[in-house]
């Protein structure tokens, strides 16, 4: 089976947000793989060990992304692409990355994309479904269970706390959701393997892209902080006092009762 | 009143859900002459939720209905939507950021290779134009966006834009309109539903989490009695789901849910950056911890240091209280 995961580097959950001239200030931040991403290797990695095949690991990004690239493959991927676009674009969208992954896999005979089922960093949660339906397979989004026969597919999908079964077939693309499995750490032979498995570098032009192609069709015209939050009050005195003030306050200061 | 903009409705339990009708408002503020064009797909008659839909705000709507949009399925939803999109041209589409919009929404944006918005808690006005705000990282920033082409495509958050008030006066037309719905790859089997009592946390308006304080699946039970009488919903911390105390449906925080509601009462958690993340733009924020120096008070509008499992029954027994002699 061929099997391929998308990925997308973060930044670390622990890291704080510091805006400057309207941008993301990422100098000195550390990454980490996307959080849902690593949901979706594993299952990748499982799926493979259980019905044969190659597991192999995309990212859109740049230079810096091999590291990522490395860990999904100390994990037990097969082969990695990083699609290196930073010479090429400035500003990309969903659109982008997209169209930029449509035409990697137009020569491909993809079984099975899996990816996360939202970046923490912009949440939108767009481009497997979208890749998807440029590419004319069928998605199931936010998966907790994937089970494969051949090429029919039975799946577990969180819809809100509620779970939907869904029978579908290859090829596929899933996106994952907390509770699918738990995300394997590299081993230390991992590591050492990772280091001489296949790691190829594409830019956008070896994909026949112009940047007109795959312009962005939403802008960012600004990022801020919210504003600070005030410490607030810590009530006082006796615990049976302190709560009835807590429903005074919360009835009449801020008419949420 | 050449400009149109689609407004897709969710029916859920034949009522249809609050987002929607925020989702009409929202679509006013992006143009107030447009014509609002409300669509509406379910497998069984929908003439009543789409006068519901009327009333509040839109001008006219279009129902499908067919067998195999009883259920949602992107293929399915999405035939009917683009079949209608084709008829209409519209110059824009809103609908809510649920767990079907989020779905369904990229798959059609890419179809018409359009940009698309989503999770937006704001809209901004510059002359004609939209701003958009959607909260990045978890609502640790925000961020403005434009739209590059005229048409205009986004989600909105829940309990973020406020709906219009209900109008029964008003009148518009609902028409049903035959699409034939079929070759569906994908097949929902059955539905488990487990978040079936009580609220859904995404649009709640209050929401009682509990953390690694909170001790046991059992400790939980005050906080599920604290939610009832308040009308909320119970969401958790990371830690909690990680020790099993709650399904990780109810998680809240950078991986899990990020919730907005008017009070959020953090119980027994103890306030690391990604549950701040998901939580700290509520309205309202109470956290009740027996750690006087837990971080969650930095975020809190009251704090109360304490024990929960004194705290909460006392909270309960008061708010009903408050709520006799309010009545």
């Amino acid at each position: 089976m061929n099997i391929y995961v998308l990925l997308k580097k973060t930044f670390d959950t622990e890291e704080k947000i510091v805006v400057q001239d309207s941008r993301i200030e990422d100098e000195g931040a550390e990454f980490i793989i996307n959080p849902y991403d690593e949901y979706a290797i594993e299952e990748a990695i499982v799926q493979r060990d259980a019905h044969g095949g190659e597991v192999t690991v995309i990212t859109i990004g740049d230079e810096a992304s091999e590291k990522q690239l490395r860990t999904a493959l100390a994990m037990g991927a097969d082969k990695a692409v990083l699609i290196n676009t930073e010479e090429d674009l400035e500003d990309g969208d969903q659109f982008t990355t997209a169209k930029i992954l449509e035409a990697y896999f137009e020569d491909k005979e993809a079984d099975l994309i899996l990816a996360g089922n939202v970046a923490i960093d912009e949440a939108s949660g767009q481009v497997g479904p979208r890749l998807a339906e440029l590419l004319g397979i069928p998605y199931v989004t936010t998966i907790t269970k994937l089970s494969i026969e051949g090429d029919a597919v039975s799946i577990e999908k969180d819809v809100e706390g509620d779970v939907e079964i869904i029978e579908t077939s290859l090829p596929l693309l899933v996106t994952c959701q907390q509770g699918l499995n738990e995300p394997r750490y590299p081993s230390l032979p991992g590591i050492m393997k990772a280091k001489k498995k296949p790691l190829e570098e594409l830019e956008i032009d070896d994909l026949d892209l112009e940047e007109d192609d795959v312009e962005a069709k939403t802008k960012t015209i600004d990022i801020y902080l919210p504003p600070e939050k005030e410490a607030g009050k810590v009530l006082e005195g006796e615990v049976e006092d302190q709560v009835k003030e807590l429903v005074t306050l919360l009835r009449n200061d801020k008419k949420v009762l | 009143m050449s400009d149109k903009l689609l407004v897709i409705g969710e029916v859920r339990d034949k009522d249809i859900r609050n987002v929607s009708f925020e989702a009409i408002a929202a679509a006013k503020q992006i143009s107030d002459d447009a014509e609002i064009v409300g669509v509406l797909l379910g497998g069984t008659d929908l003439k009543s939720a789409g006068e519901e839909f009327i009333a509040y705000g839109a001008d006219r709507v279009i129902t499908v209905t067919h067998e195999n949009l009883e259920t949602y399925t992107s293929e399915g939803y999405g035939q009917a939507i683009l079949e209608i999109i084709d008829e209409l041209t519209p110059s824009g589409i809103v609908m809510g950021h649920t767990s079907i919009g989020k779905d369904l929404t990229p798959k059609i944006a890419s179809r018409l290779s359009a940009g698309l918005i989503s999770d937006v808690v704001d809209i901004e006005k510059d002359g004609d134009d939209s701003v958009y705000i959607r909260p990045i990282y978890s609502g640790k920033a925000f961020e403005k966006k434009t739209f590059e082409d005229d048409f205009i495509f986004v989600t909105i958050r829940p309990n973020n834009i406020p709906a219009l008030e209900k109008d029964g006066s008003r009148t518009g037309e609902v028409t049903n309109k035959d699409i034939d719905i079929k070759d569906l790859r994908t097949v929902v089997k059955d539905v488990v539903r487990k978040a079936s009592e009580g609220v859904d946390l995404s649009e709640a308006n209050v929401i009682v989490a509990g953390g690694r304080g909170v001790k046991s699946a059992d400790g939980f039970k005050p906080l599920y009695e604290l939610a009832e009488v308040l009308g909320g919903a119970v969401g958790a911390s990371r830690g909690a789901c990680d020790a099993d105390y709650c399904d990780y449906a109810l998680q809240i925080g950078q991986t899990g849910k990020v919730v907005t509601p008017d009070l959020y009462i953090a119980v027994g958690i103890s306030g690391a950056i990604q549950h701040l993340a998901g939580m700290s733009n509520s309205k309202v924020i109470v956290a009740i911890n027996k750690d006087p120096e837990a971080n969650i008070f930095n975020v809190a509008d009251y704090g109360i240091v304490g024990d929960l499992f004194e705290v909460i029954p006392l909270l309960i027994e008061e708010i009903k209280k408050s709520k006799i002699a309010v009545s």
